[in-house]
């Protein structure tokens, strides 16, 4: 699992101060997902990939995503030209593609990879450690935090966990297929797998316990100011005043 | 099953925000320090878990497993799968931060529901408890792919068709997660029961 590919960056924008960028992440990401003109639509996109470039994002790394999210925008663009009940339709041979349903999808479209295209550039430029630090920071509940922090501390050494039991229904012959046999194979593989993560759970409340874990998780993680957080937080409020001015027809 | 950024309108995005700020809530509540590592490392399994492709015939489905989590953690299915999102939207760019409400409540309230209906009957005769799991399984992520169909449809009408392919595309996962969690279940119970809800030794 190659988790963090945009994480150690070292553009101005990994810089800023990461509560500041969870902050901006949010309010871009509202202000584009509620709007619906193209005026607005449009720019936001050339925005977020401005942001991308400010990062200094691996162009391919970032294209490698938007594909993933592709497969659902595909399906759309599939159907609702075909089925959307407008006024207006273009015949296209056999087929009847409805206006109303082409200009959907092209909004759909732009939202989609705009928001994704910020949220790599703002918020994948951290690492998970340093997000979980900013948002106990920003007063998130501090079991939240602790949860996300574990979850991911444990990620990885469960996948370690999951590709043994892998390796060793392979060496003893396992081909999946499809069939019984292989689902309960898989279950069971499962089924270890959660039990060995709820032991381990025991060892390491136990060890927590001994260190004299109360319910609080120490961040000694600090934002120091810099001249950068003046400048992003400029920037954002300059990109987003001017998004909702677009929205409004001004 | 996510909706990605950018579909879905405004007031299903702040309804689903709400709901799920709401069953995190009374997840937290109930998540007391002493099982905050345990639903922690349960989250990571899940999350890995979740990865598994399995064949079917010439192509794949990857796991959701979400009735199976559900029946192990109760109201914590809330934070957990709210983690597992975020998580994913990080890695993988899957969801993101407007979607990850509506996308918690989708995913986490089937299994909560399953819970409260098969805990009690995981621990019947054989045949009833194997059933009660199957169920548990298939119905979560019928459940789910429901809910991902009706936030479509109440974002826009037109999106019934769309709604409608999404969840019989989804129907080879049910089965499978259904089979899955079947066995799962019937796996824990002999080597590890006190994983599962109501049990008495």
């Amino acid at each position: 699992m190659d988790a963090e590919p945009f994480a150690s960056g070292r553009s101005w924008v990994h810089r800023v101060d990461a509560r500041l960028r969870i902050i901006a992440a949010l309010v871009y990401s509202v202000i584009l997902a509620v709007s619906n003109e193209f005026a607005t639509l449009m720019p936001g996109l050339i925005i977020s990939v401005l942001l991308t470039l400010m990062a200094r994002l691996d162009a391919i790394a970032v294209s490698k995503r938007l594909l993933t999210i592709l497969g659902f925008i595909a399906l759309i663009w599939v159907m609702l030209p075909l089925t959307y009940n407008g006024d207006s339709y273009i015949q296209l041979g056999p087929l009847a593609i409805s206006a109303e349903g082409v200009g959907l999808s092209a909004r759909i479209s732009l939202k989609t990879m705009a928001i994704s295209m910020s949220f790599m550039a703002l918020i994948a430029t951290m690492s998970t450690a340093t997000l979980g630090h900013a948002l106990s920071r920003l007063g998130v509940s501090q079991r939240l935090v602790i949860l996300l922090l574990m979850t991911y501390r444990y990620l990885f050494v469960l996948e370690n966990e999951y590709h043994r039991l892998r390796r060793a229904a392979r060496v003893r012959g396992f081909k999946p297929g499809t069939d019984l046999h292989t689902y309960r194979t898989y279950a069971y593989l499962v089924g270890m797998l959660f039990i060995r993560a709820a032991q381990r759970a025991e060892r390491v409340y136990q060890a927590m316990r001994c260190r004299g874990f109360k319910g609080r998780f120490f961040t000694i993680a600090d934002f120091p100011a810099s001249p950068n957080n003046f400048m992003f937080s400029l920037l954002m409020a300059i990109f987003a005043a001017g998004l909702i001015l677009m929205e409004f027809n001004w | 099953m996510h909706i990605s950024e950018g579909v879905l309108s405004a007031p299903v995005l702040i309804s689903g925000a709400i709901l799920a700020a709401g069953g995190t809530a009374i997840g937290l509540k109930q998540l007391d320090y002493e099982k905050i590592a345990r639903v922690g490392i349960l989250s990571s399994a899940f999350f890995i878990a979740a990865l598994i492709h399995v064949n079917i015939g010439p192509s794949s489905v990857h796991l959701v497993l979400n009735g199976l989590i559900g029946l192990m953690l109760g109201w914590s299915v809330f934070p957990a799968i709210l983690t597992a999102l975020v998580l994913q939207a990080l890695f993988f760019q899957f969801g993101g931060i407007t979607t990850l409400g509506i996308n918690t409540f989708n995913l986490a309230l089937p299994p909560l529901l399953c819970y409260f209906m098969f805990r009690k009957l995981l621990w019947r005769r054989k045949h009833v408890g194997l059933a009660a799991a199957f169920l548990c399984g298939f119905l979560s992520v019928f459940l789910s792919a429901i809910l991902v169909g009706a936030s479509l449809i109440f974002t826009e009408k037109n999106f019934w068709e769309t709604a409608s392919i999404l969840v019989a595309a989804n129907f080879p996962v049910m089965v499978i997660d259904g089979i899955i969690t079947g066995f799962c279940v019937g796996f824990i119970q002999k080597v590890h029961p006190s994983l599962l809800p109501g049990y008495n030794p």
